[in-house]
Parts: structure tokens; sequence; C-alpha cells
């Protein structure tokens, strides 16, 4: 059996994740801290690939890289690079799509973020960075973490947006669920049968996993107490 | 040197409009009821908030001034705040907490350990906040504000975290660590009683408006205001106004009233202290006839309601605390008379 599809999805999953998690935690920490009209109007932009159907997303992406539009045009000139039809336009995909889920959980984790953590540090000569990395961050920790799982859980399953602007090559550009969909098209339901299996397993782990930092919940403190010495 | 706080700032409907000097070695209470603008007033300090104009000054220094575009960030202002939940990092130890105070990386080992030990925290250094007691939590913060050498001191509310039975003990162990604090202290409460064991001075806000310092023997024994007479917990207050011959009428109470002292300029309403009514056989000067409303028997006192012949509306109710000997002695009357001694009575103007 090719293992390649494995190989390819779990490739671009990872890519698009790495890119998400840092696009996604400066837009949360960044948009969080904007006034509130221009808060509103991009957290509608950057929500929408959420809500939008992937092949909506997809005709946008084709419409800014494919070969014969600007972006397009200029990668090929400038670095010889295709932006479509290769196994990494199926990271921008992923990407796009999956961005949301890591912005808005991200987001939610700053929001329920005790400010005054924050203030206390600066109040104590720590710099702004310092608070961000040491502070802010460890404190989001579950919700980031959280929204990085699911981000990968999406970019793994992503399919219509990656058809349209990777479509399937064997070896090339199919991914699990290019794959599943070719397979089972053209009649091989056993083939397909094993892919719909792998998905299945990983997606289990990957809600085990979130099941699995919920449950250890955001480490707060609590000034409620009982004894004192 | 002092801190010197002269500050406004609008937030929607609301505006802050305060003033006041915390010394040295004084604490400073600002007293008043949730809302009025206290830990505002304190995170503009600290310059976590930024005032629409003013001045903020410590040891001379401007920390803060809207005329001459200063606006120094909170890391410059030396200033040690304690949040009314504490703000320990709960990602830290007690240890790790403390030492993040500390400014000076050479000396950070060993101001960490000897804070810890000042502040009876041994043993707990590798716990985490949510492992510690509310009392060992606030040691916890002030270790680490302290380990930051701070000028001035910011305490927002330190003891509404607690339960009731630990205050006591916490803040005797705070009185002691404010004793030996060289510098300023402002410390914001809603509770009289804080601040008349806590502070030297006190600055009663009201509404975001600050009123004049005064010290805090004064608030309670001759409060100006309306707003300082209510927080220093005078329970007796009717509107008044003025009459010819130096008399005042009361007119809640429905009673003209004889004064002792020289009245202000815009008196608004009188107070009395509950426990200084006191139940007489017949009519006189300052005296009215009350009806018995309801009688509540306290530890060490029973508490007597009464409508006055003002009325029934809003202040209009007197209540006067009396030994348990006195009011059994009185035979449970339903009608008594009531006299206002007039060296007693508190003459307040307006917010």
């Amino acid at each position: 059996m090719d293992w390649y599809p494995l190989f390819n999805s779990l490739r671009i999953a990872a890519i698009s994740t790495v890119i998400i998690f840092f696009l996604g935690i400066f837009a949360a920490w960044y948009v969080g801290k904007l006034p509130r009209l221009v808060k509103g109007i991009l957290d509608v932009v950057l929500t929408l690939p959420l809500v939008l159907p992937p092949t909506v997303v997809g005709y946008f992406l084709l419409r800014l890289l494919g070969p014969r539009r600007v972006l397009g045009m200029w990668f090929m000139e400038v670095f010889g690079l295709r932006l479509t039809m290769v196994w990494y336009a199926a990271v921008f995909a992923s990407a796009v799509v999956a961005f949301p889920l890591m912005y808005r959980t991200a987001r939610g984790a700053f929001e329920a973020f005790d400010k005054d953590l924050a203030h206390a540090a600066r109040t104590l000569g720590r710099s702004n960075a310092w608070t961000f990395w040491r502070v802010t961050l460890p404190c989001c920790k579950q919700g980031i973490l959280a929204g990085t799982v699911l981000a990968f859980a999406r970019a793994l399953g992503e399919y219509g947006a990656t058809a349209m602007i990777a479509g399937y090559t064997p070896g090339r550009t199919a991914t699990i669920s290019t794959t599943v969909y070719q397979l089972w098209r053209t009649g091989d339901d056993a083939g397909a049968m094993t892919w719909v299996l792998v998905n299945l397993a990983i997606s289990a782990v990957v809600l085990l996993s979130i099941n699995m930092l919920e449950k250890k919940g955001p480490s707060r403190a609590r000034p409620a107490s009982r004894e004192v010495t | 040197m002092a801190l010197r706080v002269d500050i406004r700032k609008r937030l929607g409907s609301f505006s802050l409009d305060v003033a006041f000097t915390a010394r040295d070695g004084e604490v400073t209470g600002l007293l008043g009821a949730s809302g009025c603008g206290k830990s505002l007033t304190l995170k503009c300090v600290a310059g976590i908030e930024r005032p629409d104009e003013g001045r903020i000054e410590l040891d001379g220094r401007v920390l803060f001034d809207s005329a001459a575009h200063i606006d120094l960030p909170p890391q410059k202002r030396q200033v040690g705040y304690l949040f009314q939940s504490y703000a320990l990092f709960p990602n830290m130890t007690v240890e790790q907490n403390i030492a993040a105070g500390v400014r000076d990386r050479s000396a950070r080992a060993q101001t960490t350990a000897r804070l810890i030990r000042a502040l009876w925290l041994e043993g707990h250094e590798k716990k985490y906040p949510r492992q510690l007691s509310g009392g060992q939590q606030q040691r916890a913060a002030l270790a680490r504000i302290l380990a930051n050498a701070p000028r001035a001191l910011l305490l927002d509310e330190p003891f509404s975290a607690l339960d009731s039975y630990l205050k006591w003990q916490v803040e005797l162990e705070l009185m002691d660590l404010l004793d030996q604090f060289p510098g300023p202290v402002a410390f914001v409460t809603h509770s009289r009683d804080e601040v008349r064991r806590l502070c030297q001075q006190v600055c009663v806000l009201d509404q975001g408006r600050s009123q004049p310092m005064q010290p805090v023997e004064e608030l309670f024994e001759a409060p100006r205001t309306l707003s300082a007479c209510l927080l220093s917990g005078c329970k007796n207050i009717s509107r008044a106004r003025p009459l010819p011959g130096g008399r005042v009428e009361a007119l809640d109470w429905g009673v003209e009233l004889e004064v002792s002292v020289p009245l202000p300029e815009r008196l608004s309403h009188v107070g009395i202290r509950a426990h200084f009514l006191r139940p007489v056989d017949g009519p006189g000067p300052n005296r009215l006839p009350c009806t018995v409303e309801r009688v509540v028997d306290e530890m060490f006192s029973t508490v007597v309601m009464m409508t006055t012949p003002g009325g029934c509306q809003g202040f209009s109710r007197l209540r006067m605390e009396l030994d348990k000997a006195a009011w059994a002695a009185l035979d449970d009357p339903k009608e008594l008379w009531v006299e206002l001694p007039s060296d007693e009575l508190m003459f307040l103007t307006g917010s």
C-alpha cells in the first residue's frame, strides 16, 4: 500500500499548524487590544474562513495564487515556483481554513486572562516582552494548546480548498481526504475504507488529547483560603 | 517626601477628580463606597491607567504631568501595588514570584531568601500560589513587592479576598509591616473600621470626587460632609436648614434643635450617632416624641428603631443604642421622648 497520502497530509497539517500557531497568537493578542469598532471588523474578517464553504476559500486562493494571477506570476518569475497544483499549495488552503480556530481559541484565552497579572509584572519593573512570554502566555497555555490541536485537526481534514488549489495527483498532491474521495469515486471501496480508518484513528487521538487538556483546566490563582499559619 | 496626586479622568459617564497627598511613614486611607474610583486612582498612580490631566509626583520625581507631557511607564515608577486578588503569577512558585520582583540580578537569590524569612514564608518556597492560604498569598505578594524596593506602597482592598475570621490576624501582620515601611502608603478600602485601625490620614471619595484630607480621628469625631458622615458609620441623618437665631430645623425628624457650635456655611444635613441618643421623661429643648418601631437585641446593647414626628420617608427613622439594663428599666414603652444632646450633633454640608 502506498502511504504517501498519510505522509503528505501530516506534512501539510504540520507546516500549516506552525504558521497558524504564530499568526493566530499574534492576531489574537493584537486584535484584543484594538478599539472596539476595528476589533469587530477584523474579528469578522479573520473568522470568515471558518464559516465560508471551503470551495469559496479555494476560489479566492486560486484568484490570488493562480498561474495567471499577479502573485502567482510574480512567484513564477522570481523564484520559478508554481503556487498551485503542487503539494505545498495545500498548505495555503489548510492554513487559511484552520486559522480561525487558533485565532478564536487564543483570543478567548487572552480575554479570560487576568490583566492584573500583567499589570503586576509591569509595576515590578518587568518589560512588556518578559510579561508576555513569562506570564501571559504560560497562563493562557491551555487555551493556546487546545487551539493548536484543533487547528491541526482541521488542517489534516481539509478537503474542499485543497482539492481546488492542489488537486489530486497520486504520489504528489494526494492527501488522505482527497484520496478517500478519489478511491470511492473509482469504486475501490476497500481502499477508501483503509484511509477512512486511518483518518478516524488520527481524529480520535486529537480529540482525546483536547479532552485531556481541558480536564487539567486553566491554572489560576485563587485568593480564597482555608487556614493561616 | 511624599506622594502627591492631583488627577482627573473621564470614563464614559463616570468622572474622577482626586487630589491627595500621602506623606512618608504614614498610611493614607482612600475611603469610599464601591465604584467611587478608588482602585482607578491607584491604577493611575501605578501607571496602569492614564489620567486625562493632572500631576502625580513621588519624592519630588514627576511620574505623570499632562501639561509637561510626562507619563512614566509602570516599570519606572517604583511603586509597589498590592492587587485586590494579589496577582501572584499562577505559573510560578512562591520563590519564583518573589524573584520576579528583584531588579538586581546579582542579588536575586539573596534578596529572595531574605524576604521569604521576613514574611514567614519558609517551607512554602516551592509551592504554587493556589496551594497557599489567603494570608500566605498576601504575604507572598507583599514579599514580591518589597523585593522590588518600591518608594511607595499602594494597597487595593488588601483584606477583601480573605475570610472574615482570618482578617484580624492578617491585619495585625500588615500593620507591623507598614510600621516599618519608610515611604508613603496609600490604602484603598470601603471599610471605615480598617481605616480607623490602619490609617493616620484619610481622604473620602464620593462618586469619583475626593474631599479634603483629614486626620482619621477627625473623620470619626467630626465628619464635615454627608458622605464622610455616612462612611464613618453614622446611622442617624436628617436633612436640615438653619433657622434665625442660630437654631436648626431637622426636616426629616420634625424637630428644632439648639446648637452649641458654629454652623457650616452650606448646611444641608444634621447627624447624630446612635449611642448618643438619650431617652428622657418629657418635652424640653432638643427633645422629640418618638414611636418605637422595633427593638433589636444585640450582643452588648439594645438597638431601638423609632419613627419621628418628621414622617416616615427616607431618613426619618432614628436609631438609638442603649445599655441592655438601661432599656430594660424603661419597661418596653411604645412611645417615648428622646433627647438629641446638642454637643453631639454633627452639622454637615452636602457631599
